[in-house]
């Protein structure tokens, strides 16, 4: 039997071979055959949630009421001290300075992150701006969002607010933040799927206990993580209610 | 049960009223003009027992409802109850979430200090194994234009 790991289609692209070095690992250290499928955008990976093909899958939030209520997952981790913030930011040139300013009609460029557009969306609706007011341009990254805005072709631009840190300091000079959003509950999670349910314990405490080796270190460290906190069931039921207040 | 609130405690000029509560109790309260901005990027949190008791705040709760996580924890979600909201919009929130459905609404808080704050509120059941076992709101910044219309439409309400 093999089973499916799939990632959130968010993840940075430095951190690709990272998620194939962390499989090699599960497998290594569960005795399971698990194959790591990536999934070029969000749709796709849903069509496979969907079809029941996913046994465990680095979650973005937005995907976890329906993993979790639909599908039978159960949460085991999140990365340590990491929480999924949001950045709304203009270029320096903008004569914007706070969300309150901004007029309907305006370009927001952004990515597919799904938890970061609607964070971002509820942070432009204090303003009364909302999908039917606005024009969303999609990229593929968060270089490419910033680009839009150094160009001018975008009024605003939505980050995840660890990708807008990790920018060179040369293009966030010439970006201005209007708003960083200070939530600290929604997270990416791994879980697991029912196909998997009696390997819980063990797989939570094998990633638990990864901080503790140099090694499983440099695995973590080629993720961007320093280790794995536990995600209760509870919380992270409380995590999918709070989503499903900002979904409306 | 949630005590009066202390002249001592309220900031400026302000106004003393007594609130009927649920549940056959009153409280004294005191308001002044003083409204303390949303701030940005912030969501403010709570979870109630079935019935509209306190369970958890989070920090923004904390910050601009003016109490301590002691004083707020185990007191009934009226304790932020300001009298210029229309009984008819709690009605509608308990009606709506004791269905099982989301509640959305402005509403104008009351402070410890007597100052108030406007939120839009979502309010839902958290249902565990298809039992409600309590509620949680989240609150986020509303729009200028929004609360113009709820100080225009509420006192209507009454
Ligand atoms: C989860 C939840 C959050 C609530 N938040 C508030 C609030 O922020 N302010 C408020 O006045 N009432 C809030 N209420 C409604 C109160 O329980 C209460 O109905 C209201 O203050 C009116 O008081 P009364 O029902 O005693 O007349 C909330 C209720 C629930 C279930």
């Amino acid at each position: 039997m093999s089973y499916i790991f799939t990632v959130s289609p968010d993840f940075s692209p430095d951190h690709i071979s990272g998620w194939y070095i962390f499989n090699t690992w599960l497998q290594k250290h569960t005795d399971l055959a698990i194959h790591l499928e990536m999934y070029n955008n969000f749709h796709s990976q849903r069509s496979a949630i969907q079809n029941d093909s996913i046994d465990l899958i680095y979650a973005n939030p937005y995907d976890a009421a329906i993993l979790v209520r639909d599908k039978g997952f159960r949460p085991l981790t999140k990365p340590r001290g990491c929480c999924d913030e949001v950045i709304v930011a203009t270029s320096i040139n903008s004569p914007v300075q706070d969300i309150a300013n901004l007029q309907p009609g305006i370009k927001v460029a952004t990515t597919e992150d799904p938890d970061v557009n609607m964070i971002g969306m509820i942070m432009l609706e204090s303003a009364d701006l909302n999908a039917a007011n606005i024009e969303l341009k999609t990229s593929d990254s968060y270089v490419l969002v910033a680009k839009h805005l150094l160009r001018d072709d975008s009024d605003v631009g939505f980050f995840l607010a660890e990708a807008f840190d990790d920018l060179s300091t040369l293009i966030k000079n010439q970006l201005r933040i209007l708003v960083r959003s200070q939530i600290s509950v929604i997270h990416h999670s791994l879980m697991l799927g029912p196909k998997l349910a009696d390997q819980h314990d063990l797989i939570s405490r094998l990633l638990l206990d990864m901080d503790a080796d140099e090694k499983n270190r440099e695995v973590l460290s080629s993720l961007g993580f320093t280790g794995w906190d536990k995600v209760e069931d509870e919380e992270m039921e409380f995590m999918i209610d709070l989503m499903d207040t900002l979904k409306v | 049960m949630i005590q009066d609130m202390k002249p001592e405690n309220i900031v400026g000029e302000f106004k003393e009223i007594i609130l009927n509560l649920y549940g056959g109790f009153s409280r004294k309260i005191y308001y002044s003009e003083l409204e303390t901005p949303y701030p940005d990027g912030k969501l403010i949190v709570s979870t109630t027992d079935p019935a509209g008791v306190i369970t958890h705040v989070n920090q923004a709760f904390i910050d601009m409802s003016g109490y301590t996580e002691d004083e707020l924890i185990g007191a009934p979600h009226s304790i932020l109850r300001h009298p210029d909201m229309p009984p008819a919009a709690f009605k509608e929130l308990w009606d709506t979430v004791q269905k099982g459905e989301k509640w959305q609404g402005f509403v104008k808080n009351l402070r410890k200090d007597g100052g108030y704050y406007w939120v839009k509120a979502t309010v839902i059941p958290n249902i565990r194994n298809g039992i409600t076992v309590g509620y949680t709101s989240v609150r986020r910044k509303p729009s200028k234009a929004k609360v113009d219309e709820c100080i225009k439409l509420y006192p209507t309400l009454f």
